[in-house]
């Protein structure tokens, strides 16, 4: 958590000098990739490993998702890392292919008194309420009922959101819009909205710090974080009706319910995904490449790590608290990217 | 001797290259000077330029409206502002008679022995990062803000009449009077030390005097050093301002970073500086990037109106003082 805390600012810097660096150079020395920040920890795993293995130097720049886009599209990096999938349209226009790399979970995160992780019920559309304002006491009858036996204190809820734009809360917001009409109506989704009430932290590390900090708060962050920081969270109803707390096995069997198969360029947010134990705020992150890239060898030694990393670099993903992408999903993968990028 | 000559070589030989010499400094200095209006001036054009496209398509509207939603494209900048005003406001409230009192304490009333440490630890302060104030606004300053501040404030202050609304809302720690707090601890080194500066700089003639004439410690602060210092003591206020106005990495950290416009000083809100520094990054369209540099834009336009009022003000004190002494 810490090491995301000095890498941002380093990494801005870092594609603000570096932003050339891969556009000319003949060799594969140095592939340059840029976005995402969710996908940092095990994206820099993957490339000290492979660095290990003879593979060529990763350069990731965890810029954020939006950033990540914008460079690759500007072709100032050979690979951008997004955890809002464009659509066809968007990548057709811009010659980009688009594939899932890694899969995560967003966990709603609670500070309240007394209450074990994953002891409070949280249906969507109730999380959706909480963070519209409708419901602001913790002993709301909407909570209480479906909680009989938890003790819930008479006191605000305290909402927590993120300050900055991310695709966290894309996938978040993307699912209060699903599951509440009056969310998708109000504020809606994006990486970033208008929120009704709340306080927002800059980054994972600033909602899971502010959710600490905050008595009685509720916050939403990557299931990383949840882990690293003994965070206590709400177990979430998912679309078959069943409580589910977050899990790898729950995020995988969420993945593995998802129709990829019809998704072109796999364009689809796994959020509310309809297996029995699926966790319904799963997250994919994509990586975006150049179809016909300008730098060849760059571009090869980036799909090579990228076949490597799905290959072999899934269970190392595990030990970082991210799913591996089922096997089924992981084959379409590399059958794509071998049909697409030149 | 050598006077004597030094004398006759600029008398005779020297006085030409002297004058050239003499011209140049001047150019040099000039340069210096114009050079700062130059990078002020591409500044405040490059910034109002960055933002032409939010200023065009808003008009005034972009300085009133309170909105600011993202998706829908509509940008306000009057919260960030509101936010920035309050905080700083909040700062000077606490920072300046404290650092009144440390400057006056310093160079006045302290034993020699202790006044050098004390300056030392003053400018140890100042060398603190801001990101560590932010830091410790979070974990240590906010939780007692919450648990034992704001509390009290919302019981005793929060039904009152006219000031009730401002200390009303629950007690998350995290708003305006934190950080507003925070920022006074911050900027508190930089006027106490540019005070202490001043005071010493009083004429001891000027003081000795006031004693002779039976005047207490009191009558000489209030009568002869603060008016013989006015117009520095307020740069010194001014500096600290500016500081507060523009700093990001701790007002982010226990501002809340919320686009909402509340009276209560319990209740999170965002100024202008935490706004650019949390959305830059993510900022993919043209309208929210531009939004933002105007932000930048308009930063700049509020720390001018606050300094020229200033300016302002010094001068009617000044015209005020001489007609009536």
């Amino acid at each position: 958590m810490n090491r995301m805390v000095i890498a941002l600012p380093l990494a801005t810097l870092l594609a603000a000098c570096s932003g050339n660096a891969g556009n000319g150079s003949e060799s594969a020395a140095g592939v340059t990739g840029a976005g995402s920040t969710f996908v940092y920890p095990v994206l820099s795993a993957w490339a000290a490993d492979y660095k290990k293995q003879g593979g060529a130097d990763i350069n990731y720049q965890s810029i954020g998702s939006g950033g990540g886009i914008a460079q690759v599209k500007a072709a100032t990096v050979d690979f951008g890392a997004t955890d809002q999938p464009l659509d066809s349209a968007d990548l057709a226009q811009s010659k980009l292919a688009q594939f899932p790399i890694v899969i995560g979970g967003i966990v709603p995160v609670i500070n309240v008194g007394g209450i074990a992780p994953g002891k409070l019920r949280l249906t969507g559309p109730l999380l959706a309420d909480i963070y519209a304002g409708r419901v602001k006491k913790w002993n709301d009858p909407a909570i209480t009922t479906i909680n009989p036996g938890v003790a819930l204190p008479a006191t605000d809820i305290a909402v927590v959101h993120r300050s900055d734009g991310s695709g966290t809360t894309f996938n978040f917001t993307h699912y209060l819009s699903q599951v509440s009409p009056g969310w998708k109506s109000g504020p809606g989704e994006g990486k970033t909205v208008k929120w009704p009430v709340g306080v927002g932290g800059k980054g994972n590390e600033g909602v899971a710090g502010y959710v600490k900090q905050i008595a009685n708060s509720i916050g939403y962050v990557e299931y990383a974080y949840v882990v690293q920081n003994r965070m206590s969270f709400a177990s979430l109803q998912n679309s078959a009706g069943n409580f589910v707390s977050p899990s790898a096995q729950s995020f995988s069997s969420a993945a593995e319910s998802a129709d990829w198969s019809h998704a072109r360029d796999f364009n689809l947010v796994m959020t509310n995904a309809p297996g029995a134990n699926a966790y319904p705020l799963t997250a994919t992150t994509f990586i975006l490449m150049p179809k016909q890239p300008v730098n060849k060898a760059n571009s090869d030694a980036a799909i090579a790590f990228f076949r490597y990393a799905l290959a072999k670099g899934q269970a190392e993903a595990g030990k970082l608290d991210y799913v591996p992408l089922p096997a089924p999903l992981a084959q379409q993968v590399a059958a794509y990217i071998g049909a697409n990028i030149k | 001797m050598n006077a004597t000559l030094a004398r006759e070589a600029v008398r005779t030989g020297n006085r030409k290259s002297g004058a050239a010499a003499d011209r140049l400094f001047h150019l040099i200095t000039a340069a210096a000077a114009c050079f700062v209006l130059l990078l002020l001036g591409g500044a405040a054009l490059s910034m109002a330029w960055g933002g032409r496209l939010a200023f065009e398509t808003f008009g005034a509207r972009f300085v009133t409206n309170v909105d600011w939603d993202v998706p829908a494209s509509q940008f306000g900048a009057l919260v960030p502002i509101y936010g920035t005003l309050v905080t700083s406001a909040i700062a000077l409230i606490i920072a300046v008679p404290v650092s009144i009192g440390i400057a006056l304490f310093l160079t006045d009333i302290a034993p020699r022995w202790s006044r050098g440490p004390i300056a030392i630890a003053i400018e140890l302060l100042a060398a603190i990062p801001s990101i560590i104030y932010g830091m410790w606004g979070l974990f240590v300053f906010a939780p007692f803000m919450a648990r034992h501040v704001e509390p009290w404030l919302s019981n005793h202050l929060g039904n009152a009449a006219i000031i009730g609304p401002l200390f009303s809302g629950p007690p998350i720690g995290i708003g305006m009077l934190t950080a507003g707090i925070v920022l006074g601890i911050m900027v508190i080194p930089f006027i106490a030390a540019v005070a202490r500066e001043v005071f010493n700089a009083v004429p001891a003639p000027l003081k000795e005097s006031a004693v002779a004439l039976g005047s207490t410690r009191w009558e000489i602060l209030s009568r002869v050093t603060l008016p013989y210092t006015r117009s520095a003591i307020i740069g010194a206020i001014f500096l600290g301002l500016g500081r507060a106005l523009g700093e990001t990495m701790a007002v982010t950290f226990v501002l809340g970073n919320a686009h909402d416009l509340s009276a209560s000083l319990l209740m999170p809100s965002n100024s202008i500086a935490a706004a650019i520094a949390n959305e830059f990054t993510e900022a993919d369209t043209d309208l929210y990037r531009s939004s933002l540099i105007a932000l930048a834009f308009l930063l700049f336009v509020v720390t001018l109106i606050v300094l020229t009022i200033a300016k302002l003000l010094l001068l009617r004190i000044n015209r005020q003082l001489g007609r009536t002494s």
